[in-house]
């Protein structure tokens, strides 16, 4: 008996390095051969590099116009992520405080759009009509606008957890609908706000079929669409196409690293039950 | 109390307006543009009736092959996910040195791009400079070096095998949090009566399971029906046809100007994918009440 659960732990340990060393060994290929001169990286390799070239890096940020795309993707993911916080847990609030047949309606309506797929065509149509097609501001709201129904469906469900006592108190109290909610329910929400701000940045952050779509000016690309039209010039030289890569995981890395904890708990709200 | 005026509509209007004019509107007049043959060349929209479904269904073949993909791609990608994630979810909740360095090693291509990923993986399997076929030379089994993405008996598979690379830790992590929330004690009853590990398995986590897995199933479903970026970075389609789905079409009928085609395309996705989203979840409700 004791020797089948030893040699149960050994497999389980076994199995588990392999596929770790799976899906590492991809990402450390990419990573070392970041550092290497073009020769060295023909060939993708776990072979260390004989001399570190950071160089590979600054070519890139010059020549891929790194800056540029960074700072759009940053505009992207924080303006749109900030409208989501705002809008969506303000939606989920009334809908979930009020569940009236008429509210009830919204939600489903709203929550449908999870598993809605784009129509992208339709879509091209309704933002020439609206002269949001080809504007920083117009991918900004597209953003916003799809990541709003799963948003809702997580701050929904939080929002039942907090009691509505303390609603009625802030009213006796003579709170507004206002500042009931800034100042009451916002600060409650903070655990839900860092989910739906970690996911919501890196989903953005991570895209490029809507901006191969609806940006066709490439002063106006993202860093993944940058990316993209960088390997597609310098496709031989891996050494600069991984810097680039590794150069755009950063972001989404430090998020992350930092969002781990929140990441799991917006993940798992409606499909784990407590 | 009185809820409408605790609770004003207004501060729900802004989700709604936005959801409004940029999810639900396009569906809408997807819907209507699917029966005209609205493209780039003229201003001028005609009624033309089923004529692009007809186009789709029956006239051009290769239509029939996107979606045949594209059922395809979503049945493997989602058995892929669902059964690996499971399993793996089993082995390293307990008795795992390190679970937590797995766990988030695992789960790490989550969160990036698939838009890197798929630049990753045209790296790694190149025919002759990736680093999997070099892999097969130097450890002498070289005869397992293909052409993986260039191949058109691999290159479906490939594109298969990158997407659940990179979508399996997903399963894994929600599975682990659903097996923590099983209470011990039931699992402390099943020892007492001496329980195998296979009966405690199937008698207790799996059916303690069955909404979780029944949600990632959703999830894994209607990501796989819509998948488009991992698919136009890695083959764009190709080779031929071999790894074309429905939204990769769409978007090569956008880029030709068949806007009609492509909404209509768009629409029998929409379509399909909230049909089967609803028998999944009404599957789900009935397993509840019993």
């Amino acid at each position: 008996m004791k020797t089948k659960k030893i040699l149960m732990r050994v497999f389980q340990n076994a199995i588990a390095w392999i596929v770790s060393l799976i899906v590492l060994i991809p990402l450390v290929v990419i990573f070392i051969s970041s550092f290497k001169t073009a020769a060295e990286s023909y060939t993708l390799n776990l072979e260390l590099p004989k001399k570190l070239i950071l160089e590979n890096y600054s070519v890139v940020i010059e020549k891929g116009k790194l800056l540029g795309s960074f700072i759009n993707s940053f505009i992207y993911a924080s303006t749109s992520t900030l409208l989501i916080v705002f809008l969506a847990t303000m939606a989920a609030f009334v809908l979930a405080r009020n569940k009236s047949k008429m509210n009830r309606f919204i939600y489903y309506f709203l929550v449908l759009g999870i598993a809605m797929p784009v129509n992208y065509i339709s879509l091209m149509k309704v933002m020439q009509f609206t002269h949001l097609i080809n504007t920083r501001i117009g991918i900004v709201l597209i953003y916003a606008a799809f990541a709003l129904p799963i948003s809702i469906f997580i701050a929904y469900g939080f929002i039942d957890t907090i009691p509505r006592e303390l609603d009625e108190a802030a009213i006796i109290d003579g709170c507004t609908p206002e500042s009931l909610y800034f100042k009451v329910i916002f600060p409650l929400l903070k655990p839900i706000i860092a989910t739906l701000f970690v996911l919501n940045f890196m989903s953005t952050w991570n895209d490029f079929t809507m901006s191969i779509y609806f940006l066709n000016e490439s002063s106006k690309w993202p860093m993944t669409l940058a990316v993209y039209n960088f390997f597609g010039q310098f496709s031989t030289q891996w050494n600069l196409v991984c810097a680039d890569i590794v150069l755009t995981c950063i972001p989404v890395l430090i998020v992350f690293i930092l969002g781990q904890k929140y990441i799991v708990t917006g993940m798992t709200s409606g499909s784990v039950k407590e | 109390m009185d809820r409408n005026k605790t609770y004003p509509w207004y501060f729900a209007s802004g989700a709604l307006v936005l959801f409004f004019i940029l999810c639900f509107i396009p569906s809408v007049i997807g819907i209507f543009y699917s029966f005209t043959d609205w493209n780039s060349f003229t201003d001028k929209v005609n009624f033309i009736g089923l004529d692009n479904f007809k186009e789709i269904f029956v006239k051009d073949k290769t239509y029939l092959t996107f979606i045949g993909n594209t059922v395809y791609f979503t049945i493997f990608t989602t058995a892929i996910k669902t059964i690996l994630g499971l399993v793996f979810a089993l082995l390293f909740t307990r008795g795992i040195k390190l679970a937590n360095f797995h766990r988030m090693v695992i789960f790490s291509p989550q969160v990036l791009s698939y838009l890197i990923v798929g630049l990753v993986f045209k790296g790694i399997l190149h025919p002759t400079t990736g680093f999997l076929n070099i892999f097969f030379n130097n450890v002498g089994l070289g005869f397992l070096a293909h052409d993986w993405l260039g191949n058109i008996h691999y290159a479906f598979n490939s594109v298969m095998f990158v997407d659940s690379w990179k979508g399996v830790g997903y399963g894994m992590v929600i599975f682990i949090a659903g097996i923590q929330g099983i209470s011990e004690s039931y699992y402390e009853a099943a020892d007492m009566d001496g329980a195998s590990f296979m009966q405690k398995t199937f008698k207790i986590t799996l059916p303690l399971l069955m909404p979780t897995l029944i949600m990632t199933t959703v999830l894994n479903v209607t990501y796989g029906l819509r998948v488009f970026d991992i698919i136009y970075v890695l083959t764009n389609g190709g080779p031929g046809y071999a790894t074309d789905v429905m939204n990769t079409a769409v978007f090569k009928e956008f880029s030709r100007g068949n806007y009609a085609v492509g909404t209509a395309l768009s629409t029998l996705l929409a379509v399909f994918t909230m049909a089967i989203s609803y028998f999944i979840l009404k599957g789900l409700n009935k397993k509840e009440e019993y």
